[in-house]
């Protein structure tokens, strides 16, 4: 191929119009006529609702309609559905109606909806809506919730526990028999709120005549949220649009489907207006999703040369109230079957009991199950190096997955596609001079300067998925992926995709793939997504899958373009299909070079059909739908460099460095750019971020005032390497990279931050490694 | 209702405005530039930030009535013809993925350089503490900021 722009960084066309304003988010748009949906919700974080008193709020100037959750039933509007159910857990869901009926079970769960012809009116409404409650105890950590005379949330669901899954490979307790050292550590992954920096919103245009709407939403994927509404709208699927428009960030959190989305649709069915719902932040914290939280008591068993022979762990997951939309699927699939991470470990055994508080309810947030696992194995692995008083980077060298190109099975049962776990560490340990650093440590520590070095060396699982692996694992839909391409009579392409990027940059990336495949100019490209009208039925994004999945399908129908262009271009040239030859965008007869068409020249006779072979179709146009036959599993080995001042319990990220393989690269700005925003995810959960909850179940961290949302100024530049290991599940030989910042470096600086700590031996400290947690760490020891 | 005069990326407007309306709601809804976001209700994230009198302001934080007789600038009046220096920088260096939180970066961006304008990193960085970003962990926001100060030096 000639110039190829794959490969080159690009400027992503989706910018123009980001930079300038003229995007268009969902509160952007406005239609005639239309109402404001406010939420009334729960103080509570579990109650019996007495008494809803609607009278005052209705009677209220511009109030259009006040409803509750027995009249969203009553209109036929069901539960919202959990769409991941892991099979062979004996997985319990309790029914999540949108609006609560009889029993509240977490602060924030809504009661009552209003809405009004200002948004304003319809908050002031809300605030007029009396509820009469009969508090009843709660409870808020995943573990005592499932201990006898704890209080139950579902009556249901005994002991609270919504699933038990196991997963288990290799003889575990003979392993841990044959060890020369045991390990136990209880770790917290603690919970997270996602806090995309746009807010949910949704606005649903129901037509009382035909029983149609259309709802834009900040959403994910829209085909899925097509799919459930029509589940629990009782709306028919084909009498649904959803419309994805400009999203302003995801991380997980606007994957599942929400109550509120199927509230506005219910009350534009009701008022037969169009109605927008806009979440406030303080909102958002109680009603989008949160993230992590789990309780892991963990062993690893490992022999005197540093050889892991095996892991123990048992896994209390907090879900939440209720079962969100993927919520089983992440401390299960996408957490217990990764525990093994990059090293050749043959024994694993995991019990994961997944149970319900009175919380927010968890789901997909960044990384979903990979961040609670990457953190568990790298965290176990230093400490056997600290009993057994080895580098930890030894540790790690020795126990690597031998590299491989083309699968290797682990003990879990999945098949990594392809991996060099010791080329990334290498390169990552001469990034930082490893000795070198180790050294002017060892000088700081005698003047009483505390540096440290933390290391990540992770694998992970994306590219969601096969879709006959989802079936077996519970996923309530397919995997696969969708494209089409399409040629304008002027040579000019439109590609329209079934994932729904929202700020990952395929619009540019996939036009890139398209240039060079087809031979057109990057510019006569166009990429539309996030609309189910104009769309293919596709899965969304999520889980890494949109570049090595949505690229398979868009690469199946470039062939089939091409396949189709030559049997035109063999017509025009008076060829045989069989001599045409195709190279950048042009067709030529084999041993005739200068006779050709180009690509265009094909589009146009292909759209007019006036000189056209016999009985084929006209248009130069293709759909195609693409299964990957496996998952993807991107690598790497981070490193920080933390320094803690032991006077104030103050850590400050020196240095941060990433090797990261992701296959082949289509645009390296945007790879970097999704690394970059994935360390800074994950950092901030080691140091700064964590929900709490009060006993009762008040969410203590309840707004941007104290929830530590990191800034500019708590960063370093992080220092990029990358290594290049391609795989064979897809076209192009790419892997994800939107999740392994955040599964990576959690870990990274944690163990940086416990180096930095040794002279102190303080023991373990949970996350986030707040100053002052640090501080009573190092004076509780000096004691 | 109360009567205002706030003159909005050039243009003079006048409105009858309810005394709580914050001024980003007015540029939202009242006169329909929504390039102005809004990610937050405590003042933290910097989304909403515009020019006022050609000082960066949360305008979620700024009452209509407040702006009562100002100058306003918001993302839609940064163009002027052609893109800005600080929106090429942010295009040129991906300081932007979702894009959500941009305009409000480039209109504090602008108030950091005008009264520094050639900063370092580390004062972009603190210059930058008002405006939060999930995406880019900030790393091509401040490349973007340092290019763009040098785009204007020049210009």
């Amino acid at each position: 191929m000639g110039s190829r722009i794959f490969g080159s960084p690009i400027k992503r066309r989706e910018d123009p119009r980001l930079l300038t304003g003229q995007a268009k988010f969902t509160d952007d748009f406005s239609l005639p006529g239309m109402a404001y949906l406010a939420v009334v919700r729960s103080p509570y974080a579990h109650a019996k609702i007495k008494a809803i008193r609607t009278k005052k709020a209705a009677a209220m100037d511009g109030v259009l309609g006040v409803y509750t959750g027995q009249d969203m039933k009553d209109a036929g509007f069901g539960p919202i559905p959990c769409a991941w159910v892991v099979p062979g857990s004996d997985a319990k869901t309790p029914a999540y109606p949108p609006v609560a009926i009889d029993t509240v079970r977490y602060a924030g769960n809504a009661v009552a909806i209003v809405v009004a012809t200002d948004r304003y009116i319809a908050r002031d409404a809300a605030d007029a809506v009396e509820v009469d409650y009969t508090p009843l105890p709660a409870v808020t950590d995943a573990e005592k919730a499932t201990r006898k005379g704890a209080p139950q949330i579902h009556a249901d669901v005994p002991n609270n526990q919504a699933f038990h899954w196991k997963v288990a490979g290799g003889d575990v307790d003979a392993a841990f028999k044959s060890a020369d050292v045991v390990v136990k550590e209880r770790i917290i992954n603690q919970r997270l709120i996602p806090n995309a920096i746009e807010c949910r919103s949704a606005l649903a245009q129901y037509l009382t005549s035909t029983g149609e709407f259309t709802l834009w939403v900040t959403t994910q994927n829209p085909h899925i949220a097509r799919f459930l509404l029509s589940l629990d709208t009782g709306t028919p699927e084909q009498k649904i649009r959803v419309i994805a428009p400009e999203v302003g960030g995801g991380f997980g959190s606007k994957l599942p489907h929400y109550p509120e989305d199927s509230m506005v649709v219910f009350a534009s069915k009701m008022l037969g207006v169009p109605v927008k719902w806009t979440e406030t932040r303080s909102e958002n914290y109680r009603s989008t999703i949160h993230g992590r939280d789990h309780i892991q008591d963990v062993e690893m068993a490992a022999k005197k040369d540093g050889t892991i022979v095996g892991i123990r762990a048992t896994v209390w997951a907090n879900m939440g109230a209720y079962l969100s939309t993927a919520s089983t699927g992440v401390p299960t699939i996408l957490h217990g079957l990764m525990l093994s991470g990059a090293y050749d470990i043959k024994n694993i055994r995991e019990d994961v009991y997944g149970v319900f508080t009175n919380t927010t309810p968890v789901d997909t947030y960044r990384g979903a199950g990979r961040p609670e696992a990457t953190f568990l194995i790298e965290r176990m692995v230093d400490l056997v190096a600290q009993k057994l008083k080895k580098d930890p980077a030894d540790v790690r060298k020795k126990n690597f997955i031998p590299p491989f190109a083309d699968g290797h099975t682990v003990a879990t049962g999945l098949t990594y596609d392809s991996g060099n776990y010791i080329a990334a560490f290498d390169k990552a340990l001469k990034m930082l001079d490893y000795t070198g650093f180790r050294k002017k440590q060892a000088e700081l520590r005698k003047k009483g300067e505390y540096v440290g070095v933390g290391f990540s060396t992770y694998s992970e699982i994306c590219g969601l998925g096969p879709s006959a692996v989802a079936g077996a694992v519970g996923f309530g839909g397919g995997l696969w992926e969708s494209a089409v391409v399409r040629f304008h009579p002027s040579g000019k392409v439109v590609v329209l995709l079934g994932i729904s990027p929202h700020g990952q940059g395929e619009r540019t990336t996939f036009a890139q793939i398209v240039a060079d495949q087809l031979g057109v100019a990057v510019e006569d490209v166009e990429v539309i997504h996030g609309d189910t009208e104009r769309t293919p039925m596709g899965w969304g994004s999520y889980g890494s899958r949109s570049t090595p999945v949505g690229s398979g399908a868009l690469m199946a129908a470039i062939t089939k373009v091409r396949d189709k262009a030559k049997i035109v271009a063999a017509h025009l040239l008076e060829a045989s299909a069989d001599d045409i030859e195709y190279a950048d965008g042009k067709f030529s007869v084999r041993g005739a070079p200068a006779k050709s068409k180009t690509i265009q020249d094909i589009a146009l006779m292909a759209n007019v059909a006036w000189n056209y072979p016999k009985g084929l179709e006209p248009g130069l146009e293709a759909e195609a739908f693409w299964d990957p036959p496996n998952f993807v599993y991107p690598f790497g080995s981070h490193i920080a460099v933390v320094r803690v001042d032991a006077e104030t319990g103050e850590v400050r990220l020196e240095r941060y460095l990433a090797v990261d393989d992701c296959g082949k690269v289509i645009n390296p700005l945007i790879v970097s750019g999704q690394i970059h925003g994935g360390i800074a995810q994950g950092v901030a959960q080691a140091l700064w971020e964590g929900a709490a909850y009060d006993d009762a179940g008040q969410l203590l961290t309840g707004s941007l005032m104290d929830y530590a949302v990191p800034k500019a100024e708590f960063f370093p530049n992080f220092e990029l390497g990358e290594t290049v290991t391609p795989t064979n599940v897809n076209p192009l030989g790419v892997k994800g990279i939107g999740e392994t910042g955040t599964i990576a470096s959690t870990a990274a600086v944690y163990n940086a931050v416990m180096d930095a700590l040794t002279p102190f031996n303080v023991g373990k400290i949970d996350m986030p490694l707040t100053p002052e947690k640090v501080w009573r760490a190092i004076s509780g020891a000096r004691r | 209702m109360y009567p205002v005069s706030i003159t909005v990326n050039g243009k003079k407007r006048r409105n009858q405005v309810d005394a709580r309306l914050l001024l980003v709601h007015y540029l939202r809804d009242t006169l329909g530039l929504t390039g102005t976001n809004i990610g937050c209700d405590t003042s933290q994230c910097g989304s909403c930030t515009v020019l006022m009198d050609g000082k960066a302001v949360k305008s979620c934080t700024v009452l209509a009535v407040q702006a009562d007789g100002a100058k306003v600038q918001t993302i839609e009046g940064l163009a002027n013809g052609k893109m800005h220096p600080l929106q090429d920088a942010f295009w040129e260096k991906h300081g932007l993925q979702c894009g959500f939180c941009t305009p409000g970066m480039i209109l504090t961006a602008c108030d950091i350089l005008q009264n520094n304008p050639k900063p370092s990193d580390a004062e972009i960085r603190a210059g930058l503490e008002g405006n939060l970003c999930r995406c880019t962990g900030y790393q091509n926001i401040v490349a973007a900021v340092k290019d763009a100060a040098g785009r204007m030096a020049k210009a």
